[in-house]
Order: structure tokens, then sequence, then C-alpha cells
């Protein structure tokens, strides 16, 4: 073997460290979430770590990440759309460029620091712009039920909302400036108008990328923390159940990041959180490949036309 | 065929959704950065930044102590995750072209979308479970399987940037292929890998949730690896959360130092590729 064969099966082997860590990963979580692992688990809705009496359903937490990950979807996905079709379709150059480094911008602000902004700025526009008028008029409906208070359900998903924004609309750009130039033309030449263009021509051609960008965005709001955590009001139990948006809720993530510290590992509350950090790895693992294989597809036309 | 006027009308309100999307997201960006500004400006003094925390409640005390934990992780993390990541990338650019280098791709690609807060646990199941303490080096390896993937796929790519000419010229002067790939077309390809590390280091310094359960956080400046550590972003999170007002106006304090530095490591690293490669 020579030298270049040695190097070559080094980096090789290095490389080969981030599949092992995310098969130790997932052995690691099963081992220990084993012992609370059932259907009880998954589907049970009390929470209580106290020794003697314990008990532990999840259900409340996994729906509070799904409610919390659809509203930010329901509102992060179009603008991040708005956004992504305004830089590949209509800026002009240097627009283009500066806004697309503002945007990322927005992802690079820390986790944390939307937590403290969310905390105690954001959640006051979203009592006062947003959940008042919605309780006034609408308050009904049993979504809409409650107090508004600006800690709840609502509030961390349109924070999660804001921050899917720069990976929703930055791959979503990618995507649509990956369309092929020669059907905007085809386009155009029947005379339509520019969002005639893009809709007919650009959009539909681009589909799966921009479904693929969408649940690359679900990935982020899935797994997301800290924020969430310092605005979602944290209830615990049945009482985390989200029957409405105006109510102090909890997802899996911001379950871990408030008890992990206090768990006492003479129960089973540190495997029960182990075991929610498993069903969140399996989420997660799901999400992502789903959304790699969607956007890969489309990248990968563009290497093969000749523009 | 619908009338010309609906059809143009369409047209401009397209144009201005686009346009209300990007303030909309604006928006959230300019607010943030005012707000950590207004609110962090006054709580910057000499003891803010040479004096840790004083007691619970008492008004007074600084984050010397955090800056320190971050920085310390910041170093460890590199230190793991820099010749890890950079050489995953060299695999990949070099070598990568099978079906073991797309496996590769694919699984960096998931981690670097991963929740965080899992990595997290497994650090403390791998790290803090067996030497049962928590520690600074539990905190930098899940903060490194944060930091790889980025950096291997930001090395990647400004390795295939270098052209093949150069990798043959390099060849044809009888060099080895692995001193070329060192020697060569890494150094050619540095300011790409370099703008790689930097936002590495911009996205680990600002995690919060892999921290908590792997250096807990501490009142004190750092003594020893297995020990509890402090970290800037859990300051912010302690004292947002504690029911003071001084409290709040030290975390605005801290969540300015931490935003001037991710960002201005950010906008370094956007400089230095524009530069050089024209993105």
């Amino acid at each position: 073997m020579s030298v270049d064969d040695v190097f070559k099966y080094f980096v090789g082997l290095i490389s080969f460290l981030s599949v092992l860590t995310l098969f130790l990963m997932v052995l690691e979580l099963f081992r220990y979430s084993l012992p609370v692992l059932s259907l009880k688990f998954i589907f049970g809705i009390n929470w209580n770590p106290v020794a003697g009496s314990e008990e532990y359903g999840i259900l409340p937490y996994i729906l509070g990440t799904i409610v919390t990950s659809t509203i930010a979807m329901i509102v992060g996905v179009p603008i991040s759309l708005g956004i992504a079709i305004y830089l590949s379709e209509m800026a002009p150059n240097f627009i283009r460029k500066t806004l697309s480094f503002v945007i990322e911008l927005l992802a690079a602000v820390p986790s944390v620091i939307y937590g403290l902004w969310g905390l105690f700025i954001f959640r006051f526009w979203v009592k006062d712009f947003i959940e008042e008028p919605l309780s006034k008029y609408l308050g009904f409906l049993p979504i809409f039920e409650g107090e508004p208070f600006g800690l709840d359900i609502l509030t961390a998903g349109l924070i999660l909302a804001i921050m899917i924004i720069p990976t929703v609309s930055s791959v979503s750009r990618e995507v649509l400036m990956a369309v092929p130039n020669s059907q905007r033309e085809a386009v155009y030449s029947l005379g339509a108008t520019k969002w005639e263009v893009i809709k007919v021509g650009v959009l539909s051609y681009a589909k799966s990328g921009l479904v693929g960008a969408s649940i690359l965005g679900l990935g982020r709001a899935v797994g997301e923390t800290m924020a969430v955590t310092m605005v979602i009001g944290n209830a615990v139990g049945p009482s985390a159940l989200p029957t409405s948006l105006f109510k102090a809720g909890q997802t899996m993530a911001s379950l871990i990041a408030n008890e992990f510290n206090e768990a006492d590992p003479t129960t089973l509350h540190p495997n029960a959180l182990i075991g929610v950090g498993l069903i969140l790895f399996v989420l997660a693992l799901t999400i992502n490949l789903l959304a790699q294989v969607m956007v890969w597809r489309i990248l990968k036309i563009k290497e093969g036309t000749v523009e | 065929m619908q009338r010309y006027w609906i059809r143009k009308l369409k047209d401009k309100m397209a144009y201005a959704f686009c346009l209300t999307c990007i303030v909309l997201a604006i928006v959230p960006l300019g607010s943030i950065l005012f707000e950590v500004t207004k609110n962090g400006l006054p709580a910057l003094n000499i003891d803010f930044f040479t004096k840790g925390p004083g007691a619970i409640g008492e008004p007074g005390g600084g984050i010397a102590n955090s800056i320190q934990g971050t920085l310390i992780l910041i170093g460890l993390t590199s230190l793991i995750g820099v010749p890890i990541g950079v050489l995953s990338g060299i695999y990949l650019a070099e070598f990568g072209n099978t079906q073991f280098g797309r496996i590769i791709r694919l699984t960096n690609n998931v981690l670097m979308q991963f929740p965080s807060i899992v990595i997290g646990i497994f650090a403390f199941l791998i790290v803090v479970l067996p030497i049962g303490s928590f520690s600074p080096l539990a905190g930098a390896i899940a903060l490194a399987i944060i930091m790889v993937p980025i950096i291997t796929r930001t090395t990647e790519e400004s390795l295939k940037l270098v052209p093949n000419s150069i990798r043959e010229a390099s060849m044809a002067l009888g060099i080895r292929r692995w001193r070329t790939i060192v020697s060569v077309v890494l150094v050619s390809a540095k300011g790409g890998v370099v703008t790689g590390i930097m936002l590495s280091i911009a996205r680990i310094a600002g995690e919060t949730a892999p921290l908590i359960m792997t250096i807990l956080g501490s009142q004190w400046f750092f003594y020893g690896f297995t020990n509890p550590m402090d970290a800037l972003t859990l300051r912010i999170w302690r004292l947002a959360l504690l029911p003071y007002e001084y409290a709040h106006q030290t975390g605005w304090g801290a969540a300015l130092v931490l935003i001037i530095l991710v960002l201005s490591l950010n906008v370094i690293a956007r400089f230095l590729t524009r530069s050089k490669y024209k993105v």
C-alpha cells in the first residue's frame, strides 16, 4: 500500500466518524430509554416524576410539537416563498445581494436571543395585535379560548415561523435559481406577465424542491429548543394538551430543556426524558432525510442541463 | 383568456405580496438588533467584563466567567472539530465520488440540521455519565458534533472550486497525491476553508440547548475539566428567567456581547469569500 492509499483511507475513516456518531446516538438513546418505552409512554397524558407514583406519558408534548410546528409552517412558508420569489425572479442584482445577506443574518442570530426578544418584546406584540383581536371577535371558537397572555402556544409557533424563514427562503431561492431559463422564456414567448411566468414556468417546475425546502424548515421547527422554552409557558401533564392556542403548552424539546437537570437519577425521570429525545431523533431523522431527497432531485437537474 | 388589466393587476399583487414578505422578515431582525442594543448598552461597564455574577438577587457583578466559558468552549470545540471537519471535507472533495462518499454526505447534511438538544443528550450519555460529573469536555464534544458537518461541507465545496489543472501541475512535478492535496489544493482553497471555520464558530457560540446537560452553567470561573462551567448563552437564559429587573438588564448586556461576536464572525466570513470567489 502506498502513502497515497494510507492517506485516502485515513481521511475516509475520519469522515466515517459522522456516520458512526449518528449510529451511536440512536443506540445510546435507545438503550437508556428502553425502561420507559411502551404504548403508554407515547399515548399517555400524565407526567409525574415523583418517586413511588411515577407516570410518564408524552402525548401532550408530541401534540405541542406538532401544533407549534404547524403554526410555524402555515405562517413561515408563504413568507419564505415570497422572499425567495422576489430574490430569484424580481429583484435587481444589487438588492438581491444585500437582501440575501440580511436574511442570512437572521439565520445567524442565536436562538437564545430570539427567546430573550420573544419573552420581553415579541410576546406583547402577539398579545396586543393578534391575540386580543382574535379573542374579541373569534373567542367563541375553542382554539381561541382563554385569556390572551402572550406566553403561549401561538407565540411559540410564531417565533418558530420567524426562525424558519432564513432556512426555507435560502434553500427555495437556490431551487428557483436552478430552474433553467428556457422555462421562463417559453412562457414569456406566449405573452405572459411576470407573475404568470413565475406561476406556470417556474413554480410548477420547482415544486418538489420547494416542498423539500419547506420540510427542511419543519425539521428546524421541530428541534428548536431555547426560543420555544422561553415563550411557551411550560405546562406539564394534561394541562399541556394544546386544546387552545392561548394556553401555555410544552414541546418535546422544551420539556427536555426544562427538566433534564432536575431529574432524579434514582427514578425513571431521566430515562423518560431520554425517551423523548429518542422520539425527537426519529422525527428529525425522517423529516431531514425526506427533505434532502426532495431538494437533491431538483438541484441535480441543474447540473445536467446546459445553459 | 382573462382581460389584460386583470392579469396585470394580479402581476402587481404578486409583486406587492413578495415585498410584504421581505418587510415581514426584516422587521423582527431590526427589532432584535434595536432592542438588544438599546437594553444591552446601559449594562456595559468595567465590572460587567471583569467580574463573575454576584449572589442571586443582588445587583452588580458581571459576566466575565460566562465570556471565559464561551471562549474555552470555542477553543476546545475547534481543537476537536476543525481537524475532523477539514479531513472529512478533503475526503469528500478528492475521493468522495463513490457510494460511500454519498452516504457520508447525506449523513453530514442530516447532522447539520439535527436538533441540538438531542446531540446534547448524546454527549451527556457518552461523557457526563461515565466520568460522573458535568464537564467542559462534554460541552465541547456536543458542539463539535454540530461543528464538523458545517466545516466538512464548506471545505468540500471550496476544494472543488480549485481547478484540476493545479492538481495536475503539481503531480506533473512528481509530487505525490496526498502531498498535492495538503500543500497545493488545500492551500489554494484556504480562504473558503477559513470562512467555513468562522461560520461554524459563530454557530456553536450561539448554541444553548446542548450545553444545559453538558456544562450545566456555574457562578464561577473555569475550575477544571470535571466541573461545571458557564457560557454566555446559558447565562442569558438563566438571567432572563430570574424575576429581577437588574438580571434582565445584565441578560440584555450579555445578549449584546454574544450578538456582536456572532454577527461580526458572520460578516467577516462573508466578506472573505466575497472578495475571493465573488459568490
